[in-house]
């Protein structure tokens, strides 16, 4: 059994391959790291769900 | 038939085509200026949030680049200066250019609304809108006028920056995109009298094409007039200070000297000393825009130091 040579073709498609791969693994660590800083802040979230068991609690105060 | 000898040299892209797609020059001025409008705003993101703001503004920079290259593909095969780029050369299918501009553009506003905010991310949905249909599709081959108004969507990322880490439009947003938007005329013009353009041929009219030079010469100055208050109205601002009206007066009158020398000039006398001034008068119309910028940047450091506020 023998090898094809590699062809000029070939080595085109690994740098191509090898580059989308790089861009793709950046932006999974991209979205990790982001996700922690939203996660962390979350000064946002705790308002919204403040807010939310304030009116909660009003509602069932007020209720008959 | 798969065989590679059914490839020829230039069917198959390589990486560094698909980078030339997204008109990699042109975004490391989006990059710059989205930075400034993020780093002179009153409110600071955490780093990580920045540098996603930046890098989704200037990925939508990119995804708009490669809408228009895959939308001009034909006139741009006919002109020397793009006859090289990805599709005309036959490197970059145009499907696929069609298909990168697309998915690009979905994950840079979606991403920068996640990151940011929807009004972030809906600015640079408009700002991509803008430069793909409305200059693109729309403007550019029908009206002399195309890049004054085209000009917009060169001007948005500071403000999308802006927008990024304050979450409103405001009197400084509006004045950094007035900036680069009244900038832009003058200094494409400048360019378009010392470059022997093939647009004609394109059939794309140009104001050196459509009115001549001589009317050309005049929208110089009377743009670059046009520029200045917005300019110097900009240090009058919360981002303004001393560093950057300094800076603003100097570099408009320069550039002002500069507009007045093209729009006195004979056509014969630039020709012969080979467009000296319109040369002169281009490369100082970059270093103004990138000055102004930089000028920011030093008021925003004094302003955090306690110095030199207004």
């Amino acid at each position: 059994m023998s090898f094809r040579p590699e062809h000029e073709i070939h080595r085109r498609r690994l740098g191509r391959n090898v580059g989308v791969g790089l861009l793709l693994a950046a932006f999974v660590a991209l979205m990790f790291a982001l996700s922690i800083v939203k996660v962390t802040q979350g000064d946002l979230m705790h308002q919204a769900d403040h807010a939310q068991s304030v009116g909660a609690a009003a509602t069932t105060e007020t209720a008959p | 038939m798969t065989d590679i000898r059914s490839f020829d040299d230039t069917g198959e892209a390589q990486f560094g085509d698909y980078v030339q797609l997204l008109k990699p020059r042109v975004m490391s001025l989006v990059v710059f200026t989205a930075l400034v409008g993020l780093l002179v705003a009153p409110v600071h993101l955490h780093p990580v949030e920045s540098f996603c703001a930046v890098l989704f503004i200037a990925l939508g920079g990119g995804a708009s680049g490669a809408l228009n290259m895959w939308w001009d593909a034909d006139i741009d095969a006919i002109m020397r200066r793009t006859k090289g780029r990805p599709i005309p050369s036959g490197r970059v299918q145009p499907g696929e250019a069609l298909a990168i501009g697309l998915a690009l553009s979905g994950i840079s506003v979606v991403m920068l609304a996640l990151a940011t905010n929807v009004l972030a991310g809906a600015l640079l949905a408009f700002t991509i809108f803008f430069y793909a249909v409305v200059y693109s599709m729309w403007l550019k081959r029908s009206t002399p006028q195309n890049i004054v108004i085209g000009g917009a969507a060169g001007a948005f990322p500071p403000m999308i920056g802006w927008v990024a880490a304050t979450g409103h439009v405001s009197v400084e947003a509006v004045l950094m995109f007035m900036l680069i938007f009244m900038w832009t005329p003058p200094h494409f013009w400048a360019l378009a009298l010392f470059m022997k353009s093939d647009y004609g041929d394109a059939k794309v009219p140009m104001l050196t094409e459509t009115h001549g030079r001589k009317v050309t010469r005049a929208h110089v100055w009377w743009y670059t007039i046009a520029l200045v208050p917005f300019a110097l109205a900009l240090g009058f601002t919360s981002i303004g200070g001393p560093v950057y009206l300094a800076t603003s007066v100097v570099l408009n009158l320069e550039f002002l000297r500069g507009a007045w020398r093209i729009w006195r000039r004979d056509e014969a006398v630039a020709e012969a000393d080979g467009y000296k001034v319109e040369k002169q008068v281009f490369k100082f119309s970059l270093l103004y825009l990138f000055a102004h910028f930089c000028a920011l940047l030093a008021d925003a450091a004094l302003r955090s130091w306690h110095l030199g506020a207004w």
